[in-house]
């Protein structure tokens, strides 16, 4: 069976589906047993969810949005000039 | 009344107005400042009508107009892109944060002590440990985590191999890792004392 430290450097990779199926199948059998390593595995998946931070956090505010608006009808137009 | 008010859309406008939003809040995510990213959306912009007429697939732009915004911000700070990738390879040998936090415990009577840590991080904060990151790392983890891109997709708006988008990713986790304890020690979020105790 792998080590807690080969585990650990997968789970990233295993949350992201970005793993071979071996490694995976070792993972797996690895955290059957491990109940440090499935805290780890819970912990990198709340650390990666907090990452989503909502996009409503930076949407841009009237002024901007309505510079943007002029600025694309600008360039669209053929008139590209930067403000 | 402008000449702009009176004509009809372009399709260059058609395409891209819907994204505008899109950009401008990937933009302040990528560099972290709203004055900055309106400038970046603005050149993403002017790059994009000048490619506009090479783009296939105009039913779904978002991920062209995603590498012509990435391409912006790389060229705006090319120095600070292209400084070495591996000079903090050293410290990311150090412990994960997992660990850190059991063996540092900076809440000895929370029973959840790693969710606490995490609670933390408000989107505010989480957005500022990302500026702490080296740009190229901080571009995949946010294409990656905020907005869902898939590995091979982060390689084709960033025009590196996989193999580079999965390094970068594993770096910067590591990297971001690192950056939060010390965030969190250094504006106080969690003692020194506790930290150490």
């Amino acid at each position: 069976m792998i080590k807690c430290k080969d585990a650990v450097s997968r789970l990233w990779a295993y949350l992201d589906r970005n793993i071979e199926r071996i490694q995976e199948a070792e993972l797996e059998e690895h955290l059957g047993l491990c109940r440090h390593c499935c805290g780890e595995l819970e912990f990198a998946k709340q650390l990666r969810g907090k990452l989503r931070s909502p996009d409503s956090a930076y949407q841009p505010t009237s002024d901007v949005r309505a510079r943007l608006e002029t600025f694309l009808k600008d360039v669209g137009g053929g008139r590209r000039r930067k403000r | 009344m402008s000449e702009t008010a009176v004509r009809a859309p372009t399709e260059f406008e058609d395409v891209v107005g819907p994204h505008l939003q899109y950009l401008y809040a990937l933009a302040v995510h990528l560099c972290g400042h709203q004055t900055i990213a309106e400038d970046l959306v603005q050149d993403a912009l002017l790059r994009a009508f000048r490619g506009f007429p090479h783009l296939r697939n105009r039913e779904r732009p978002r991920l062209w107009l995603t590498r012509v915004l990435t391409c912006c911000l790389c060229d705006r700070f090319r120095a600070e892109h292209e400084a070495d990738e591996m000079l903090r390879l050293d410290s990311e040998a150090g412990p994960d944060l997992f660990d850190r936090i059991t063996e540092e415990d900076p809440f000895p009577y929370s029973d959840r002590v790693h969710l606490d840590f995490l609670d933390l991080f408000d989107d505010a904060r989480v957005i500022e440990v990302f500026q702490r990151l080296h740009p190229a790392h901080r571009t995949a983890l946010i294409l990656a985590y905020v907005y869902g891109y898939k590995a091979r997709e982060i390689a084709d708006i960033t025009g590196k191999s996989v193999g580079t988008v999965l390094a970068r990713l594993f770096r910067g986790r590591k990297q971001l890792e690192r950056e939060l304890w010390d965030y969190a020690q250094s504006t106080g979020l969690i003692t020194q004392k506790e930290a150490t105790a």
